[in-house]
């Protein structure tokens, strides 16, 4: 399978699941109605491809970034200034993805070869610096950035909820713009995903590997390791910023909670520790469970808390109180991780490799 | 003009401490020499100033001629020296034959191909089966490394050696801790590496036997210094060697040295 790059998920289960979320969310624009199921739905592509790139970094090479979102960031607002500020054009289009992608790329380059030289710490701690230091920045300079109020703007004609392309009485079903773009987030986060998938499978990203695991070996083998681990960077802040673009576009804003703010950073980490680091795979897992666990997890504990009072049941209407809903979601967390510690991935390979382990013998 | 590694007046200094004390030294191809010396001689510190794991506080070292005392532990690698270390240094959670795929990428300068999935690159993993059956590790190659037995483990650690085609082979007690019917492998490796008249071998080893038989010359150092340096029946005769090292009994000189 070379679309995987030689590395298939291992496990049935870890299959199975995968191709319902991948199908669910390649239907989702006629499965599920509303505006809501859509927005959740793009919302896990985009994450699942930023999670993805996180993943190159902290499960490939082991090194822990905090400017991740500080990519996504560049993305988003790149594409938003430039729509915002040139019209709803496709040249606004080109000129935010040319602007945008080189100089995320161009920063982790930068930062990547002052600071992956040494230890670990001292890249963790520069990523956060420069990362708190851009975002003071991009509020402060409002008359670029529309400092906390952001940037809205209006995409090209061809992308609008108002273009229809296929009439309802073809199909039964409506495709304008709206579902036009969701499909592009949907290809292009596919897109990346594979992209990556095969950037670690290769030669390189086994040399990633092998410098997580002993990087003084790795030097005295002779690579020189300070330019693999910047190129792994440079790799996913391009990824960071392109599933920047695609966010802005879809949201049709950027603004420092969309796109810049830390707890998107804190929303990635848990991400890929849920789904499982160092796989790829288990981006699209981490991202799926988290994102619908934040979207419907409130709404579901409503319908319980409901439920629970009109069965005349104790203490737990106020338990499942949609207002605990956050604490519903750490208690997940912390489960999450306490029973997978490899994450969900590594859970189910494990599984499935203990099983094919003792039918072969 | 042949090969030669030389290092001259190479020194270096932890605080206080002198490790390795000016110690000149020219080795050259189709000669396997062997460093010896009792426990914390500065024999492991003499290679690390080599390899460039660690930095020379004064002196220098010459590879076919040019001084690479400034030069990276990759940038020699990449030069050509070769190092198996003492205490194994593996990935450990990676395969054993990817182990020896990563040598094998490192010495053909495979390091940035990143649009090919791995699987492409038979000639990476034909090589890498090929020296792994050299070591008699080629039924293991599917192993994770840290599965290995101590044993299998040194083997490996030899085998991302050979991987690299180095001109110097620089082996650091490559049997220590080996049971006695897996020393032979290695022993045989390094006969046959030693009918390559072109490359330059060194070999520290504590075990005399070992010494005797394979080495074409023997250097001692002791706290830090070169106290002798000569073919192996002078050396191990010389009186300096006889009190610092070898003693009368060589199983208590050994313990007693440390």
């Amino acid at each position: 399978m070379m679309i995987l790059s030689g590395d298939p998920p291992r496990s049935r289960v870890l299959t199975l699941v995968l191709v319902l979320i991948i199908l669910a969310l390649a239907a989702t624009p006629f499965l599920f109605p509303g505006a809501k199921a859509l927005n959740v739905a793009a919302k896990i592509c985009v994450f699942a491809a930023l999670v993805a790139s996180y993943d190159l970094l902290l499960g490939y090479t082991g090194s822990v970034s905090f400017a991740h979102t500080m990519f996504y960031g560049i993305g988003s607002y790149a594409i938003a200034i430039a729509l915002y500020g040139m019209g709803p054009n496709w040249a606004a289009v080109a000129t935010g993805i040319v602007i945008g992608l080189p100089l995320a790329a161009l920063l982790a380059l930068a930062i990547g070869l002052f600071s992956l030289r040494v230890a670990a710490i001292f890249f963790a701690m520069i990523t956060l610096a420069v990362a708190s230091a851009f975002q003071v920045l991009a509020s402060q300079l409002s008359w670029l950035t529309g400092g906390e109020d952001g940037r809205s703007f209006q995409l090209p004609e061809l992308l609008r909820p108002g273009t229809v392309l296929v009439s309802k009485n073809l199909f039964g079903f409506e495709i304008n713009g709206r579902i036009l773009t969701y499909y592009l987030v949907f290809a292009i986060s596919a897109l990346m995903i594979l992209a990556l998938l095969r950037v670690v499978n290769s030669p390189f990203g086994r040399v990633l590997q092998a410098i997580r695991e002993n990087r003084f070996r790795a030097e005295a083998l002779g690579f020189r390791t300070v330019f693999h681990l910047t190129y792994a960077n440079c790799i996913a802040a391009s990824v960071a910023a392109s599933a920047g673009i695609l966010n802005a576009l879809w949201l049709r804003y950027a603004g420092p909670d969309t796109s810049l703010s830390f707890s998107i950073m804190l929303d990635i980490l848990l991400m890929v520790v849920i789904g499982g680091m160092g796989t790829i795979y288990g981006a699209i897992i981490g991202a799926a469970i988290f994102i619908l666990a934040q979207n419907y997890l409130q709404s579901l504990m409503g319908v319980a808390s409901k439920a629970a009072s009109e069965a005349g049941l104790p203490l737990l209407p106020g338990l499942l109180h949609p207002d605990r809903w956050l604490l519903w979601l750490g208690l997940l967390f912390i489960a999450s991780v306490y029973f997978f510690p490899t994450g969900v991935v590594g859970r189910l390979r494990n599984a499935g490799g203990a099983k094919s382990g003792s039918a072969s013998h | 003009m042949p090969l030669t590694l030389e290092t001259r007046d190479l020194t270096i200094r932890f605080g206080g401490h002198v490790a390795v004390n000016n110690v000149t030294c020219t080795f050259r191809p189709g000669e396997l020499t062997a460093i010896v010396g009792p426990n914390g001689a500065g024999k492991t510190t003499y290679f690390n100033l080599i390899s460039g794991q660690l930095r020379a506080s004064s002196g220098s070292i010459l590879f076919d001629g040019i001084d690479i005392t400034g030069q990276s532990a990759p940038m020699r690698t990449r030069a050509g020296l070769g190092r198996a270390f003492q205490l194994t240094n593996l990935f450990p959670n990676l395969t054993v034959e990817e182990n020896v795929r990563l040598a094998v990428q490192a010495a053909n300068g495979t390091h940035y191909d990143m649009l090919r999935p791995w699987m492409v690159r038979r000639d990476l993993i034909t090589r890498a089966d090929g020296i792994l059956d050299q070591v008699a590790l080629g039924s293991r190659r599917g192993v994770a490394a840290t599965a290995l037995s101590h044993g299998d483990q040194r083997k490996l650690e030899v085998a991302l050696m050979m991987a690299l085609e180095p001109k110097v082979f620089m082996f650091d007690e490559p049997t220590a801790g080996m049971s006695i019917d897996e020393v032979p492998v290695v022993l045989n490796l390094i006969a046959q590496l030693k009918q390559d008249l072109n490359k330059i071998i060194l070999l520290i080893e504590h075990k005399m036997d070992v010494v005797r038989s394979l080495a074409d010359r023997i250097i001692v150092l002791h706290n830090g210094q070169l106290v002798a340096d000569g073919r192996p029946a002078e050396v191990i005769a010389s009186p300096i060697v006889q009190e610092a090292y070898l003693g009368v009994a060589p199983k208590t000189a050994a313990g007693s040295a440390a």
